[in-house]
């Protein structure tokens, strides 16, 4: 099946300072992909970038292309269509992307008049079926009411009844339950899927949460220091991750059951953009660095079907969680 | 581990709050009835979600605020009156440990001399002596010297953590608060600063109020872990057990929503409704209208925390009452 979204050798420098180098991702339709990294690992301003909602000051590079369109560079007017359309987004802090002063009703219907060319009653219907769907109880009196009136994770629905106002193929969701309770952090990623799968909808889930990651999506990419350093099915890369900062975070993971051991924290921090180390940026943090990694930035290079590993010691750090002595 | 060093006994704090400018003002039961104990060397974990009443009741526990009702006794005897030199001395044996270091740092400062800071305020040692200290403090948090001379707007997150750490042991406190102090922080940074924590409290024999929503971290940290729900205690127990066999229906969906790698969501409880107002407190079981097992009982009457055999005490009608019985028996 050709990708919905291709990316291809993104890149993303703010005042000449690269923050995002060679990234590329595709997505099938209907795919949910999951991007997890740190904070400062370009996770968010890839797809930023992507959608060109970045500042003026930013320069990108490489191609995005939306079934076979590029839209790096594209028109205005055409970006326009394309965000909030085919492309949607939603952000962690929902309530300061909804405008404090108009109701629900206005704004989910500026939506649907703005994509979907309804007007009248067919979007007040609309705009209610929306928040039906979205779980807000009694929709229809609801519409009337202002963001604060809801809870954090009602205004986290009411946003992610706005993203699916235009029918999207594809939601962006960065980071959408970072700010919520573990309880209703639940509904809203069971939400998530239940409508993915109605609509059959492709996902990028941006997260720092690992196990959000894996259970809500079907791959995996990990990124460091603005590049892709591993990608893998979800299942593959929490089973067996071969990156040495892959296998660093899921490490650090303190465990919920079973026994209690020492956490495997990945020593240093994460080197400053500006500053970045030569050849590989996770070398001088990397307990299995030789000579070669401070020489040359490893590209991502698959390793089995369906996985790639940007790590010239792959081999060395897969025996090295398997137990397997180097010879 | 031996005896008590902190013991609370059901403590109560309210608020007035105010709806709009000119409505009628309500309480807002912030913690109500809240008893524990705190072994030496211990750490008891403190979790539930925003609204819990968890930070209130770091802040009464510590003197920061006085309770409504209760009493707190540290070491045998009962918190001074706040501002008095008695609570001034006993204050330099408890710290506090917040979420935001860079809030609890003064960015104007170069970080040694605000570790210092305390030792200066309580007096202790000679100048000569302080500085020696400060050193020996940037080397517990595993920083170097060269970290002291820096501002907090030049080191990262993890390592202004260990700077308020570094600062909270200067006065060589017996009992450490720490609200949610890796909340703020990346997975492997995280990971980090809760080793540290580890070990110093190992090597100090501190007991330690550890204050998150984080159920993994708390687990690793914490011997005794309580939940709390809209500023009650509603289950209680050692930490490894509580999270194997969650007993209150809170605690097990709390456990349940947490996400972990390898696992599909599949069998998931989610709560139905929305996170608990304090300020509409539901009447019996706070928690009736979300559970998914509640039964007329729950409407209606407060469930008190009992024993339920091992350490573990359940505030829970279904957990203790007649009906847990004959489920039982079935």
């Amino acid at each position: 099946m050709a990708p919905l979204i291709t990316i291809k050798d993104l890149g993303v420098a703010f005042h000449g300072v690269p923050v995002v180098r060679g990234v590329d991702l595709a997505l099938r339709k209907g795919e949910a992909l999951g991007l997890v990294g740190e904070s400062g690992s370009g996770k968010s301003v890839t797809w930023l970038a992507a959608l060109g909602l970045l500042p003026r000051n930013a320069r990108v590079s490489g191609s995005v292309r939306l079934d076979g369109r590029e839209l790096l560079g594209a028109p205005a007017a055409e970006l326009d269509r394309i965000r909030g359309g085919r492309v949607a987004m939603i952000f962690q802090d929902p309530a300061s992307a909804l405008n404090p002063v108009l109701t629900i009703r206005r704004q989910l219907c500026e939506a649907l008049a703005l994509h979907r060319h309804l007007s009248g009653d067919a979007v007040k219907a609309e705009a209610r079926r929306l928040l039906d769907l979205v779980g807000i109880p009694d929709a229809a009196r609801r519409l009337s009411a202002y963001p604060h009136e809801f809870s954090g994770g009602q205004v986290q629905r009411i946003m992610i009844a706005m993203a699916l106002a235009g029918n999207p193929d594809l939601l962006i969701a960065d980071e959408p339950t970072t700010a919520l309770d573990a309880t209703i952090q639940a509904q809203i990623l069971e939400l998530l899927s239940t409508i993915r799968r109605e609509m059959s909808m492709a996902m990028v889930l941006i997260s720092h949460d690992l196990g959000v990651v894996a259970e809500n999506c079907d791959r995996v990419a990990v990124m460091y220091a603005g590049r892709i350093v591993e990608e893998a099915p979800a299942n593959q890369l929490f089973a067996d991750p071969v990156h040495p900062y892959a296998q660093g975070l899921i490490g650090a993971l303190p465990p919920l059951d079973g026994p209690r051991r020492r956490l495997t924290a990945i020593p240093g921090t994460v080197p400053d953009s500006a500053r970045m180390p030569s050849g590989c940026a996770f070398a001088p943090r990397c307990a299995l660095a030789e000579e070669p990694c401070g020489r040359m930035a490893p590209t991502l290079a698959p390793i089995a079907e369906d996985r790639a590993v940007a790590c010239v010691r792959a081999e060395a750090s897969r025996r090295a969680l398997l137990g397997i002595a180097a010879e | 581990m031996s005896g008590p060093l902190v013991e609370v006994s059901s403590i109560s704090r309210s608020y007035s709050m105010r709806s709009g400018m000119f409505g009628r003002s309500t309480a807002v039961h912030a913690v109500d009835r809240v008893s524990l104990t705190m072994r030496k060397g211990e750490t008891l974990g403190l979790v539930g979600e925003s609204g819990s009443g968890k930070s209130t009741t770091g802040r009464i526990v510590l003197g920061l605020e006085p309770p409504d009702h209760g009493e707190v006794r540290f070491d045998g005897k009962p918190m001074a009156t706040p501002g008095t030199p008695a609570w001034r001395a006993q204050r330099a044996h408890m710290q506090m440990i917040f979420q935001d270091p860079l809030g609890a740092l003064d960015r104007r400062l170069p970080v040694a001399a605000q570790i210092r800071e305390p030792l200066d305020i309580h007096g202790l040692g000679t100048p000569l002596e302080r500085e020696e200290r400060v050193r020996e403090l940037l080397r517990a948090v595993e920083l170097t010297p060269a970290h002291g001379v820096r501002y907090p707007g030049a080191l990262s997150g993890g390592q202004r953590q260990r700077i308020v750490l570094a600062r909270a042991l200067a006065t060589k406190p017996d009992f450490l608060v720490c609200d949610e102090p890796v909340s703020a922080l990346d997975v492997s940074i995280q990971a980090q600063v809760v080793n540290l924590l580890a070990d110093l409290q190992a090597q100090l024999a501190l007991t330690l109020l550890f204050i998150s929503h984080d159920l993994r971290v708390v687990r690793q940290i914490s011997n005794v872990v309580a939940v709390m729900y809209l500023g009650r205690i509603v289950e209680i127990g050692s930490a490894d057990d509580l999270f194997a066999r969650p007993e209150h229906p809170y605690t097990q969906a709390l456990v349940s929503a947490s996400p972990a790698p390898g696992r599909r969501s599949a069998g998931r409880i989610v709560l139905a409704g929305d996170p608990p107002n304090p300020a509409a407190r539901p009447q019996g079981c706070a928690f009736h209208p979300r559970c998914p097992r509640a039964v007329a009982r729950c409407a209606s009457e407060v469930p008190a925390l009992s024993h339920v055999g091992g350490n573990r005490q359940v505030a829970c009608h279904l957990v203790t009452g007649p009906q847990a019985e004959t489920r039982d028996a079935a």
